[in-house]
């Protein structure tokens, strides 16, 4: 009888202790995300009316106290652009060695510490590696190709983590089925490799593309200018661009309305948090449509 | 039978044998790149810094002194109140985003289930998204008159408003690693403590934590690696003023901060130029080291050499 | 001096001189020996761990394609020793091989039968479309599937997914024909009708068959090996096996199930 009570009132003591547990890290969880619903908030209501068609459509005037944001986002995408077209084949085709080709052997470990430090290095000294290198030693000047190579080197990681976990994704017997054909690695990957993996490495793209669109420090002194009145020509002319306009204007301007660099953070957030949506949209979908 | 003849087929190689080898060459381009930037980082970085740091520059100086007056007429190169800034933080932002990182990992690992947990880690991934030049801006806009009003004092840019965004930058990543370390714990460790009759806190605090304990270090490694490298944050919220802290309301200057902010404006090759790079010869080489031993405790140590999950 | 007699001579096709296989220190075959002859259904039989797979994968040096396998001794292959071989792709296409758990390729069915002769380089839609109905109407699946050839390879059941990968191999027009347990995942039917197209194709081609179960390769193998712990215990005739004519007791205890 004593025991059996004794055991009964263990378990409601249990059973309270354990949602007391539950709440309490619920709790941690909701104050790690409430700050940011409250921010967001504040620049949605702070920067109301200036989220106008004018704001994305129009040059910043009067010394950039007025205006819009036009050059910024024309610059943004040049650089988001140029970036892709040099990080995307480079850090797919490691990608491609370490989950097709390599061995496991002292090379590939190599490598592997490599992606971990490259990823791992401070902005700013990515920043100083693209003045160095590419503004200097190859010397293309503070221009829009310096600072989306700046920008490559960077996000290179991002894109080989992710297309690795893609590749890898592919069951390993439809590799043994192809290799047992007589088809050669390479016939493998293109044929079936890649068909079933280029989804996911596309998810892992527009992660890079929203990495890349806020990016600010590796962009201040390769490439980016405070102020142009005119669009890029080519890849060697300097552009404005989104992150750098935001510093500018809250930083480095006197006199600039309150409801400006709102709206520029607003945007900023706004556009990568579509492209993040977009990317965990697609890849729930895909987790939905198997193949096998 | 078949009239293939053995020899020269054997001899033979095809067209599809050397596109193979051609498609390894240049898949292998891109993986020796990774090897090759991290090199040419280092390379043309301590370049442009190396000689002045071994040649020029009074060390000691360098690392006693709290002035950092470049643009003086006699211009002193001490770093200490830098790295202060730097240091003050950064800890401050670990001693948010450590236990909050740990606590929401936990919560959504062990007690969050079905869709709570999918949709949480969504928010967390959007979190992580964040550009640092709008969380910058957000110390400076919304923090700074924050902290004013809350703390009555004249100045919101401080060690407390960049320590807390930092902190809430880093957290979500370090969220997601610590994450993934309680996953890989097997389901048959808790199960097997359940079924020794452990409540549910025994299970996570005696069990699941301690077998997790490298992955959640490699966490918090990698966290302080982020707060160490941050620039535009730190740029924006820290009123960026040199000064050795003495209590969180101090304004301070981080080394990433300085490189960022002055730059711009020193000429190529110039004493001030080169002592900015030797600064990014010390980041490459801290967040170097603190990755190297991130990536130890995420492979168990150097007992399993090479060996991984 | 002898002079050969194309009934009854019996032509060699694989030859196996000492092979061993390692995984690191642990050794899955050890020093076997024996012989495959053409237009036979060579049976190898052996409970779990016996190295039945690994001698597979020896065989068209897929060894290479994966760590920590390594590969001491000879085969012959057509009398040439495989590692002779400079394009291992080519002597794999000589090859075909059957996993025991069916492996659809997630393309088109059409796609999976026609993957190897597109690899040889046939591009002719008229001659593809060929050789998919012939390999498939081969494999004993034609008829279930021929008005969804467009439909997924790897969204069929597991027995008609089995029947693919052999049509599949058949596509290769291979010499030699590998099946590693084939019938694991399939139905007991369509096991049957496997097995009366692999007494068909040994008009054709050589294959080596390694089978879990003793009675199937009573039924389909002309001789049979019986693998065990590594060791190659005995090769022979498989009447003469399983009427009691072995060398070692192990053998007939295996046969008759005392064991494995």
């Amino acid at each position: 009888m004593s025991s059996s009570f004794s055991t009964t009132d263990l378990n409601v003591r249990n059973q309270r202790n354990e949602r007391l547990f539950k709440l309490l890290f619920g709790l941690i969880t909701a104050t790690l995300i409430l700050p940011v619903v409250i921010i967001i908030g504040t620049l949605i209501v702070k920067s109301e009316g200036t989220l106008t068609w004018a704001f994305f459509t129009e040059d910043p005037t009067n010394g950039m106290t007025e205006g819009g944001i036009f050059p910024a986002l024309v610059g943004t995408l040049w650089l988001v652009a140029v970036a892709l077209i040099a990080s995307v084949p480079l850090g797919v085709a490691a990608a491609i060695y370490l989950s097709e080709y390599a061995k496991d052997n002292w090379l590939t470990r190599l490598i592997n510490l490599a992606i971990i430090n490259l990823a791992g290095v401070p902005s700013i000294v990515h920043a100083l590696f693209g003045v160095g290198a590419f503004v200097l030693f190859f010397n293309f000047g503070t221009s829009i190709l310096a600072a989306s190579l700046t920008m490559a080197v960077m996000t290179l990681p991002v894109v080989i983590v992710s297309t690795r976990e893609s590749l890898q994704a592919v069951p390993q017997s439809f590799r043994e089925a192809c290799w047992s054909m007589g088809a050669t690695r390479w016939q493998t990957i293109w044929r079936i490799v890649l068909p079933n993996s280029i989804s996911g490495i596309l998810t892992g793209v527009i992660l890079e593309v929203s990495r890349t669109v806020g990016e600010t420090a590796p962009i201040m002194f390769t490439g980016a200018a405070f102020f142009l009145p005119f669009l890029p020509s080519s890849v060697f002319d300097q552009t404005m661009a989104m992150s750098l306009h935001l510093y500018v204007i809250s930083t480095q301007v006197p006199h600039v309305p309150e409801g400006l660099p709102y709206g520029v953070a607003l945007t900023l957030i706004l556009i990568v948090m579509v492209l993040n949506s977009v990317s965990i949209a697609f890849r729930t979908y895909l987790r939905g449509k198997k193949k096998w | 039978m078949a009239d293939r003849g053995a020899l020269p087929d054997v001899q033979r190689r095809s067209a599809a044998w050397w596109q193979d080898k051609v498609a390894q060459g240049l898949v292998l381009i891109g993986g020796v790149s990774a090897i090759v930037l991290i090199l040419a980082i280092f390379i043309f970085v301590a370049q442009e810094g190396l000689g002045f740091l071994l040649k020029d520059l009074d060390l000691v100086e360098f690392f006693t002194s709290p002035a950092w007056r470049p643009t003086s007429d006699e211009p002193e190169y001490g770093i200490l109140a830098l790295m202060a800034g730097t240091a003050s933080v950064t800890g401050l932002a670990m001693l948010i985003a450590v236990p909050f990182s740990l606590g929401a990992a936990i919560y959504i690992g062990e007690f969050a289930t079905g869709r709570t947990r999918e949709v949480l880690k969504v928010l967390v991934e959007l979190l992580a998204a964040i550009p640092s030049v709008v969380w910058g801006f957000i110390g400076l806009s919304i923090m700074n008159p924050l902290i004013i009003d809350v703390f009555d004092v004249p100045v919101g840019l401080s060690v407390l408003n960049a320590g807390v965004i930092l902190g809430l930058m880093a957290a979500p990543i370090m969220t997601t690693i610590a994450e993934d370390a309680l996953k890989a714990v097997p389901d048959g460790y808790r199960e097997a403590a359940e079924a020794l009759g452990a409540t549910r806190w025994q299970v996570i605090f005696k069990v699941v934590l301690p077998s997790a304990k490298n992955g959640l270090v490699a966490a918090i490694l990698l966290g302080v690696g982020r707060g160490f490298g941050e620039t535009m944050a730190v740029l924006m919220a820290t009123g960026h003023s040199v000064n050795i802290p003495t209590s969180p309301f101090d304004s301070v200057r981080a080394m990433t901060a300085t490189i960022a902010a002055e730059l711009g404006e020193t000429a190529q090759g110039s004493p001030h130029y080169q002592v900015l790079f030797s600064i990014g010869i010390m980041l490459f080489l801290v967040t170097f080291v603190i990755n190297m031993a991130a990536d130890v405790f995420v492979r168990g140590g150097f007992k399993l050499k090479g060996k991984r999950k | 001096m002898v002079t050969a007699n194309p009934t009854t001579e019996r032509v060699e096709k694989l030859a196996i001189e000492d092979l061993t296989i390692r995984y690191g220190d642990t050794v899955a075959l050890d020093s076997a020996s024996f012989k495959v002859f053409e237009n036979e259904i060579f049976g190898i039989i052996g409970p779990a761990n016996s190295g039945k797979t690994s001698f597979l994968r020896a065989l068209n040096r897929m060894n290479e394609m994966t760590t920590g396998m390594t590969v001491d001794g000879v085969v012959r292959f057509d009398g040439t020793d495989v590692r002779d071989w400079r394009d291992v792709y080519a002597l794999r296409s000589r090859i075909g091989v059957v996993f025991p758990l069916p492996v659809g390729l997630p393309l088109s069915i059409y796609d999976n039968v026609a993957l190897s002769p597109r690899l040889r380089g046939i591009k002719s839609r008229a001659e593809l479309d060929t050789i998919v109905e012939q390999c498939l109407t081969r494999a004993a699946l034609f008829d279930e599937v021929k008005d969804r050839l467009d439909s997924l390879g790897s969204l069929l059941s597991g027995g008609q997914q089995q029947r693919l990968t052999i049509a599949r191999a058949l596509s290769q027009d291979p010499e030699l024909l590998l099946l590693d347990e084939f019938s694991i995942a399939v139905d007991p039917v369509t096991t049957m009708r496997i097995e009366d197209v692999l007494k068909d194709l040994k008009q054709e081609l050589t294959i080596v068959l390694v089978s879990n179960l003793v009675r199937q390769a009573r039924r389909l193998a002309d001789r049979t090996a019986f693998f065990l712990g590594g060791e190659l215990v005995e090769v022979g005739e498989t009447e003469a096996l399983f009427t009691g004519e072995v060398k070692d007791s192990r053998t007939t205890d295996y046969l008759e199930g005392r064991f494995g």
